[in-house]
C-alpha cells in the first residue's frame, strides 16, 4: 500500500513487503483510488496531497483525532463535499478506473453509497425508506422483494417484517441506523461510505452493525470513517491514519496497531494524543 | 446516460429553474409598484399638494393637506392609546406573569392581530361613535390603536425575554427591586428592538383604510379638535381613484407615492436598524 | 397580588431596613398592578369586541336565522337580507387567490430555502417583507387604473378564446370581477406563503436533504420528495394563514370587484365580499336592521378568520418545533 505525504520513503518499502496478496478474484483489486487529492474549503486547505487505495470487498478504516480530515476525505469519495459552498477539490478520485470528477454525480452517488453518523431516516414509513433510492430511479408500485432483501442485508428485516409501515421514527436509533443502511443498500451499491455510524449508538447496537460489516465485505466494498481505533482494529482489513489535512500511514490493519512505521500512528494508537 | 437519467437531470433543471421564476416575480412586483407609483406620481407632487385644502368637488387644483394632517392626528391617538397598553402589556407577559394569565393574554393578542381590520372598525363604531352620534378622530384613532396594541405586545414580550438572566442577576445582586431591574436595566437593553416594534406597528396602522371608513370618516376640510371627522391619506386615495374626476386620480397616485413612500422608507429603516445588532451583549 | 422577589423582608430586621424594603415590595406590586391592568385591558378590548358583534347583530339574526346565510337577496329597501353572494364572493376570489399564489409562493420559498446562497435568500426575503408592508389602498389604485384595463382588453378575451367553453371564462368582461380581485389578492398574499413556507423549510434539518443526495437523488428530488413533504405541515399552515388575510381584505378587493351582490360561475363577473359590502355600505346603513345585517356579516367574517387563523398557528408550531414532520408521507 502507498503511503504519502511526509512520512519517509524508507517506511514505504516495509510496508510494501508486508502488503498481504490482494489478489482475490480477478484483476480488480482496487474498487477506488484516491490520487494526491488537495481539499479546500474556502481559503482553509482542508486535505494535503492524499492519496489513498480502497480495495474490493474489504473494509477500508481511516482513523485519526478531531478535525483530521477523515470525514472529509470519505465525502469526497461520493462528492457530497460539493453540496456544500466554497469547497474546492483537486486531483484524482478514481471508481473502477473512472475518473468520478467526470462521472455524472446522481448515476456516482447510486454506485457509493453513503451512511451518516447520526440515523437520518425519512419521515416516512419503513418501507417506504428503503424503497426511495429505488423510487427515484423509475421503480413503481410495489417492490415487497427489493425491500425485503435489503432489510435482510443490513440484518433488519426479522425485528420489523411486521411493521413495514409504520414510520421509521418508531424504530430505536440502532434500529434507524441499520434501516438507513438497508436504504443505501437498496440500490446496489458497489462501494459504502460509512461516517462513524456507531458513535451515536450504544455498545450492542454497535456489537451488531460490525457484525453487519463483516456479513456485508463479500458483497459490498466498506469504507468506514471511526474515532474508535479499538473498532477499526476489530472491523477493517486496512486502516489509514490521518492527521491535520495529511494521511500519515496507510497500511494492512494488522501491521498498523501492531508495528506501526510512523512515530505520530504510533503516538495516536498508544493513546499519547488524540 | 441512459434516458431515465436524463429526463430526471432534465426535471431538476427545469423545477429549479422555475422556483427562480418564481421569486423573480414575487420580487419584481415590488420594484413594478413602486416605479409606477414614482411615475404616475412623482409629476403631481407640489408644493400646493402639502399645504393646500382639496379643491371644491369638480373643480380642479387643491391638496391634500387636511388628509396628511388629519393622518398624523390619527396616528399621534393611536400611538398615545396603543403604545403604553401594548408596552406595558409586554412587561407584563416577559417580567410578571405566571403560567395561565400570560398564556390567555399571547393567544387573545394573536386573535386579535388577526381580525381583518374592517371589523375592527366596527368595533370602534359601536364603541366610539354610536355614543357620540357621529364620526371623529377620536374613533379613527381609537381603531388604530387597538391594532397596535398586539404588534406591541409580542414584539415587547420577545425582545424583553430575549434580555440575558445575567444582566439580570446583575441587578437584583446590586439590591435593585423587580421594576426597578426592569426600568433600568432590561428595559433600556430592550428598547432598539421595542422601539423598531412601535414604528412598524404605526407604519402598518398609517396605511389601513378600511376601519376608518365609518370612523373618522373623512372631510373635505380642516377637522378641528379631536371630535369632529376628519380626512386622511389612504381614506382620500381611496375616495378620489374611485371617483370620477381625472383631477382626483392623478391626486391619488400623488398620495399614493407619498403614502407607500413613507410606509416602506420607514420599514427599510427600522428594519435595517435593528440587524445592526442589540444595546447588549449576546451571551 | 403575586408575590414579589424581594418580599423576604423577615420580622425581625430592625427599623429602616424593614419600611425600606417593604416600601420597595410596595413599587413592585404597584409595577405588578400596572403592566396587569395593561394585559387585562387587551382582553377587555378583545371580550368587548366579540360582545358588540354579537349583541349588535341580534336583531338580524333573529330576523333571519340560518337562513341569513342561503339567502341570495341584499335588499336594503325592502329590509331582506341575505349573505349568501358575499360569503359566495368572499370564497371565490380566495380560491383564486390561493390557486394563484400558493403555487408561486412556496416555489419561491423553495428557491430561497434550497439554492440562494444565505445572504440572496435574505435580502430577498427582507423585498418580500416589505411587499407585505405595502398598504391595500395602494395594491387598489394599481389594481384599479393598471390591471383593471390590462383585464378588460388582453387577459380576459384571451382567456375567453382559449378556455371560454368552462363556465368560469364565459360572458362580457368589463375587466373587474372575482377574476381581477382574485388577482390582486393573490399578489398581497404571496409573501405570507412565502416568509412562512420558507422558515418551516429551513427548519427541516439538513441531514434529510444529505440522505437523499448521498442516495443519488438530484436537488429537485431531495427538495420535492423528502424536504418539502416533511415540511408539509406547516406549507398547510401558511397557506391558511394566507387565505386568513385574504377573506379579511378589504380596500383592494372593493376597488375591483364590481361591488355586484350578484353570484355567478363566471369569473368575469362582478361581485361582493363580506369586507367589502362592509366597507361601501357601513356608513350609510340606514335603519337598525340593516346596520344589524352588516354587523352579522362581520360577525361572520370574524369567526372565519379566528378559526383559520388558529388552525394555521397550530400547523406552523408543529413544524418549526419539532424539525421536521413525524408523519409518515
Amino acid at each position: 500500500m502507498a503511503n504519502t505525504g511526509a512520512t519517509a520513503a524508507s517506511s514505504t518499502d516495509k510496508t510494501a513487503e508486508h502488503t498481504p496478496a490482494m489478489t482475490t478474484s480477478g484483476a480488480n483489486t482496487l474498487r477506488m483510488k484516491v490520487t494526491k487529492i488537495n481539499f479546500y474549503y474556502g481559503k482553509n486547505h482542508a486535505l494535503h496531497n492524499v492519496s489513498m487505495d480502497v480495495a474490493t470487498n474489504k473494509v477500508t478504516a481511516m482513523i485519526g483525532p478531531s478535525g483530521c480530515g477523515k470525514s472529509t476525505l470519505l465525502r469526497t469519495l461520493n462528492r457530497m463535499h460539493e453540496t456544500l459552498r466554497h469547497t474546492r477539490l483537486e486531483g484524482e478520485i478514481a471508481l473502477d478506473g473512472v475518473n468520478i470528477l467526470t462521472l455524472d454525480v446522481t448515476r456516482l452517488r447510486r454506485m457509493v453509497g453513503m451512511v451518516f453518523q447520526k440515523p437520518n431516516p425519512f419521515p416516512k414509513s419503513i418501507y417506504e425508506n428503503v424503497a426511495y433510492g429505488l423510487r427515484i430511479n423509475g421503480h413503481k408500485g410495489r417492490l415487497d422483494d427489493s425491500v425485503e432483501k435489503s432489510l435482510r442485508r443490513a440484518a433488519l428485516w426479522d425485528e420489523v417484517k411486521d411493521k413495514l409501515h409504520k414510520s421509521a421514527y418508531a424504530l430505536s436509533g440502532g434500529q434507524q441506523q441499520r434501516l438507513c443502511i438497508a436504504r443505501a443498500l437498496a440500490v446496489d451499491p458497489e462501494v459504502l461510505l460509512l461516517d462513524e455510524p456507531c458513535s451515536a449508538l450504544d455498545p450492542v447496537n454497535t456489537a451488531k452493525i460490525e457484525e453487519l460489516l463483516f456479513e456485508l465485505k463479500p458483497t459490498c466494498t466498506l469504507v468506514i470513517v471511526t474515532h474508535n481505533m479499538q473498532q477499526a482494529a476489530r472491523v477493517s482489513d486496512s486502516t489509514a491514519f490521518m492527521l491535520n489535512g495529511d494521511l500519515i500511514e496507510f497500511s494492512p490493519t494488522g501491521h498498523m496497531f501492531t508495528t506501526p512505521s510512523d512515530p505520530r500512528t504510533e503516538a495516536y494508537i498508544t493513546g499519547r494524543f488524540g | 446516460m441512459s434516458v431515465r437519467l436524463m429526463w430526471r437531470k432534465s426535471l431538476n433543471v427545469v423545477m429549479l429553474s422555475l422556483t427562480g421564476v418564481c421569486v423573480l416575480l414575487t420580487v419584481s412586483v415590488l420594484f413594478f409598484i413602486l416605479g409606477y407609483l414614482v411615475y404616475n406620481g412623482g409629476k403631481d407632487l407640489s408644493w400646493t399638494f402639502f399645504t393646500h385644502l382639496p379643491a371644491p368637488v369638480g373643480e380642479e387644483g387643491g391638496g391634500m393637506a387636511n388628509a396628511i394632517l388629519g393622518s398624523l392626528k390619527l396616528l399621534l391617538l393611536a400611538a398615545l392609546f396603543g403604545v403604553p397598553i401594548g408596552l406595558l402589556g409586554g412587561v407584563y407577559l416577559a417580567e410578571f406573569g405566571g403560567r395561565t394569565i400570560p398564556f390567555v393574554v399571547r393567544y387573545t393578542a394573536d386573535l386579535l392581530n388577526g381580525v381583518p381590520s374592517i371589523v375592527i372598525g366596527i368595533f370602534a363604531y359601536a364603541l366610539v361613535v354610536m355614543p357620540m352620534h357621529h364620526f371623529s378622530t377620536l374613533a379613527g384613532g381609537f381603531a388604530l390603536g387597538i391594532m397596535v396594541i398586539p404588534t406591541v405586545l409580542r414584539n415587547t414580550e420577545s425582545f424583553l425575554t430575549d434580555v440575558p438572566r445575567s444582566l439580570r442577576e446583575g441587578a437584583f445582586a446590586m439590591g435593585a427591586n423587580k421594576w426597578k431591574m426592569v426600568a433600568t436595566v432590561v428595559l433600556p437593553a430592550a428598547s432598539r428592538g421595542i422601539l423598531t416594534g412601535v414604528l412598524l406597528a404605526l407604519a402598518r396602522v398609517a396605511g389601513e383604510t378600511a376601519p376608518l371608513l365609518f370612523t373618522a370618516f373623512g372631510n373635505r376640510f380642516w377637522s378641528p379638535g379631536w371630535d369632529q371627522p376628519t380626512s386622511s391619506l389612504p381614506v382620500v386615495i381611496y375616495t378620489y381613484a374611485t371617483g370620477p374626476y381625472e383631477d382626483w386620480h392623478r391626486q391619488a397616485w400623488a398620495a399614493g407615492l407619498v403614502l407607500l413612500g413613507l410606509v416602506l422608507l420607514t420599514n427599510i429603516l427600522v428594519r435595517a436598524f435593528l440587524t445592526r445588532g442589540t444595546a447588549y451583549e449576546r451571551s | 397580588m403575586a408575590t414579589t422577589p424581594n418580599a423576604a423582608a423577615p420580622a425581625d430586621i430592625p427599623g429602616n431596613s424593614r419600611t425600606l424594603s417593604r416600601r420597595w415590595a410596595g413599587a413592585d406590586d404597584i409595577a405588578h398592578a400596572i403592566t396587569l391592568i395593561a394585559a387585562a385591558v387587551l382582553l377587555l378590548i378583545a371580550v368587548l369586541l366579540v360582545y358588540q358583534l354579537w349583541v349588535l347583530s341580534a336583531e338580524a339574526r333573529t330576523k333571519f336565522g340560518w337562513k341569513f346565510f342561503v339567502t341570495e337577496v341584499w335588499d336594503p329597501v325592502s329590509g331582506d337580507f341575505g349573505a349568501l353572494p358575499f360569503i359566495y364572493g368572499t370564497l371565490v376570489t380566495s380560491a383564486v387567490a390561493l390557486i394563484l399564489a400558493v403555487p408561486l409562493g412556496v416555489g419561491a420559498a423553495i428557491f430561497l430555502a434550497e439554492l440562494a446562497p444565505p445572504k440572496l435568500s435574505s435580502s430577498l426575503t427582507f423585498v418580500s417583507d416589505l411587499l407585505a408592508a405595502v398598504p391595500s389602498v395602494i395594491y387598489g389604485l394599481l389594481g384599479v387604473f393598471l390591471l383593471v384595463p390590462i383585464m378588460r382588453t388582453t387577459i380576459q378575451p384571451a382567456l375567453k378564446a382559449t378556455l371560454g367553453f368552462l363556465p368560469f371564462f364565459k360572458g362580457p368582461s368589463y375587466g373587474i370581477g372575482f377574476l381581477t380581485a382574485g388577482i390582486v389578492l393573490a399578489i398581497m398574499i404571496v409573501p405570507f406563503v412565502l416568509s412562512v413556507s420558507r422558515e418551516v423549510l429551513l427548519a427541516i434539518p439538513r441531514d434529510q436533504r444529505e440522505a437523499a443526495l448521498a442516495l443519488g437523488a438530484t436537488k429537485w428530488e431531495s427538495t420535492w420528495k423528502v424536504v418539502v413533504p416533511a415540511a408539509r405541515i406547516g406549507i398547510f399552515g401558511s397557506v391558511f394563514l394566507a387565505l386568513a388575510r385574504a377573506l379579511g381584505e378589504t380596500m383592494a378587493v372593493t376597488m375591483v370587484i364590481g361591488n355586484n351582490p350578484k353570484i355567478a360561475a363566471s369569473l368575469f363577473s362582478p361581485g361582493y365580499s363580506i369586507a367589502a359590502v362592509l366597507a361601501n355600505e357601513f356608513s350609510e346603513a340606514t335603519g337598525n336592521l340593516y346596520l344589524s345585517a352588516l354587523i352579522e356579516l362581520g360577525l361572520v367574517l370574524f369567526l372565519l378568520t379566528f378559526v383559520l387563523n388558529g388552525l394555521a398557528r397550530l400547523l406552523i408550531l408543529v413544524t418549526t418545533s419539532r424539525g421536521s414532520g413525524v408523519l409518515p408521507t
